[in-house]
């Protein structure tokens, strides 16, 4: 289990410092948990902090009861701790199944590097041997992205907007790809989204506005809320969620 | 053969023992050994050092090595090779030069090598340059390498020196004739004060003539770096010329491309680009349990791969 203890970060900016997030508490369970909300609300800030890639001003994070807060992207990284990104870095001359087995930490075969690639739906043997540069397309750079975190298979997986940069066809099929995750991944996955589909399938849905946690609770408790029948989706997730403090 | 030299052999050419097909190896500036087949022969130059490598009109899938050892100190040569090959052949050229220099004082090997690439012939050539030695001692290899591609013809050229050498110029020269076509492939990767040049110079002089030349280049402490390229487009053709550089520590990498268009339906490109390893890179690989030093290795290993 992962826990943020009243974490807080603050970032220097043009108009001065800015706090991007305020005191967060958060338990992140077994399951598939879901973070949504407006843009700049603080998510990624959030996750790159879950990562190590940034260091909150103020707070501890817990895994599995270990204080983890001091610890480096690496050292995480071998504690179990995956991350996605949400715009994937592009490599000259590192193939695909380079880092696939790069991902999973030993020499894997063709063979197995095809199968998580195949399950991102990829058509494996042509993008094993092909370089992680400018040649793949921003869709097949975010699947195989997602493949090197099914290749870790460790117990907390981070995901930041998977659907980001998608184009709808491709939107689709990665849709199966989590609902599909759900099962077979384990561990804790953690997905930043904005996409009803993916709210749809969470154990656990979290709203992060403004730098808090706005509400967070079973997709049953959250969803109605956010995707209100009567109004607009972003009058109620701007209405409810500042009134409902 | 010692076992230095032998090392050296496999670090170069990529052989061990014996290897397949012609050869002809040069170990401190004498013949070590040499074999030719039917369609190639090879023969010592008479009023210079080197040799001529003559390949018969048609030979195919045929290979030739040419490696060129260095063990001992206070050594320098300049030596002439001259290759002619045959209309409608298809071979693989292997040359490479490596230096194991324990002493303090200089060794150098300066390779002049000149092609006649036939008509319709297709040619790859292999370089590696390769320098070790725990000594003082400077190991300089300035390679000059000068193409000629009749019409029809193709030549790649894969030239790559990742260690060890400290002192570098190398110099190419290609004209090249009718539907003629030259692929250049360089990895380079300097380290301590090592200093590297390379300087291309094509004439796309045939119609038709197509001209694509790469590097790849690492610079790592204190090590210097200058790229020049000059593709001139003389006749309808088309010609790239790219430089892509990662600099790190306090080295200091040049780039110059120059493309000169003399005929109207000339179309040439050149890009250039230097800079460090990108941290994101880094920060990526680090998420997946690398440290901060295993990734910036395997993304130089993969740069220059």
């Amino acid at each position: 289990m992962l826990e943020l203890k009243e974490i807080s970060f603050a970032a220097e900016g043009e108009n001065g410092r800015k706090e991007i997030l305020k005191n967060i508490n958060l338990k992140i369970d077994e399951g598939f948990n879901v973070i949504t909300g407006p843009n700049g609300g603080g998510k990624s800030t959030l996750a790159k902090i879950i990562a190590g890639i940034i260091t909150p001003t103020e707070g501890k994070i817990y895994l599995d009861g270990e204080d983890i807060t001091e610890l480096s992207i690496t050292e995480r990284a071998k504690k179990g701790i995956s991350f996605a990104f949400q715009q994937p870095v592009r490599f000259k001359g590192i193939t695909v199944h380079d880092l696939i087995s790069l991902a999973s930490g030993k020499d894997i075969s063709i063979n197995e590097a095809c199968d998580y690639l195949s399950q991102v739906g990829l058509c494996a043997r042509d993008y094993i041997n092909r370089e992680v540069n400018a040649s793949l397309s921003g869709g097949e750079l975010k699947r195989i992205e997602i493949a090197t975190v099914l290749a870790r298979g460790t117990k907390v997986s981070l995901f930041d907007e998977p659907e980001a940069g998608i184009d709808l066809w491709s939107f689709n099929n990665l849709i199966k790809v989590f609902e599909k995750m759900r099962n077979t991944l384990g561990g804790s996955i953690l997905i930043i989204s904005h996409q009803e589909r993916i709210l749809n399938i969470a154990d656990k849905v979290i709203v992060v506005a403004n730098g808090n946690i706005k509400a967070e609770g079973t997709k049953d408790e959250i969803l109605p809320e956010l995707l209100g029948a009567t109004a607009s989706a972003c009058k109620v997730l701007t209405d409810s969620l500042g009134g409902n403090e | 053969m010692n076992n230095i030299e032998l090392d050296l052999l496999k670090m170069i050419a990529d052989i061990e023992g014996t290897p397949k097909g012609a050869y002809n190896i040069r170990a401190n500036g004498k013949l070590d050994s040499r074999a030719v087949t039917e369609n190639i022969d090879i023969k010592t130059k008479t009023d210079k050092p080197g040799i001529d490598i003559i390949i018969s009109p048609g030979t195919k899938g045929e290979t030739v090595h040419i490696p060129v050892i260095i063990s001992e100190t206070d050594y320098s040569e300049t030596v002439f090779n001259d290759f002619y090959i045959g209309d409608d052949a298809d071979v693989t050229i292997m040359a490479g030069c490596g230096i194991h220099n324990c002493g303090e004082k200089e060794s150098r090997h300066d390779g002049i090598h000149t092609f006649y690439v036939g008509k319709n012939a297709k040619i790859k050539y292999i370089e590696k340059h390769y320098g070790d030695g725990d000594g003082n001692g400077e190991k300089n290899m300035n390679p000059t390498t000068v193409i000629n591609i009749a019409d029809g013809g193709y030549m790649e050229m894969e030239t790559t020196q990742i260690k060890g050498i400290d002192s570098t110029n190398r110099i190419t020269k290609a004209v090249l004739g009718e539907d003629a076509k030259l692929i250049i492939h360089e990895k380079l990767m300097t380290h301590g004060k090592q200093f590297a040049g390379t300087d291309f110079t094509v004439d796309l002089n045939g119609k038709n003539s197509s001209a694509n030349v790469v590097s790849r280049s690492v610079a790592k402490d204190k090590s210097k770096q200058r790229f020049l390229s000059k593709i001139n487009g003389n006749n309808l053709c088309s010609g790239h010329t790219e430089c892509d550089a990662i600099i790190m520590d306090d080295a200091v990498v040049s780039a110059i491309p120059e493309i000169t268009a003399n005929h109207i339906d000339a179309s040439l490109i050149h890009e250039a680009a230097i800079g460090k390893i990108a941290g994101e890179q880094l920060i990526k690989l680090m998420t997946l349990g690398l440290t901060e030093a295993e990734a910036e290795k395997q993304i130089v290993n993969g740069f220059l791969k």
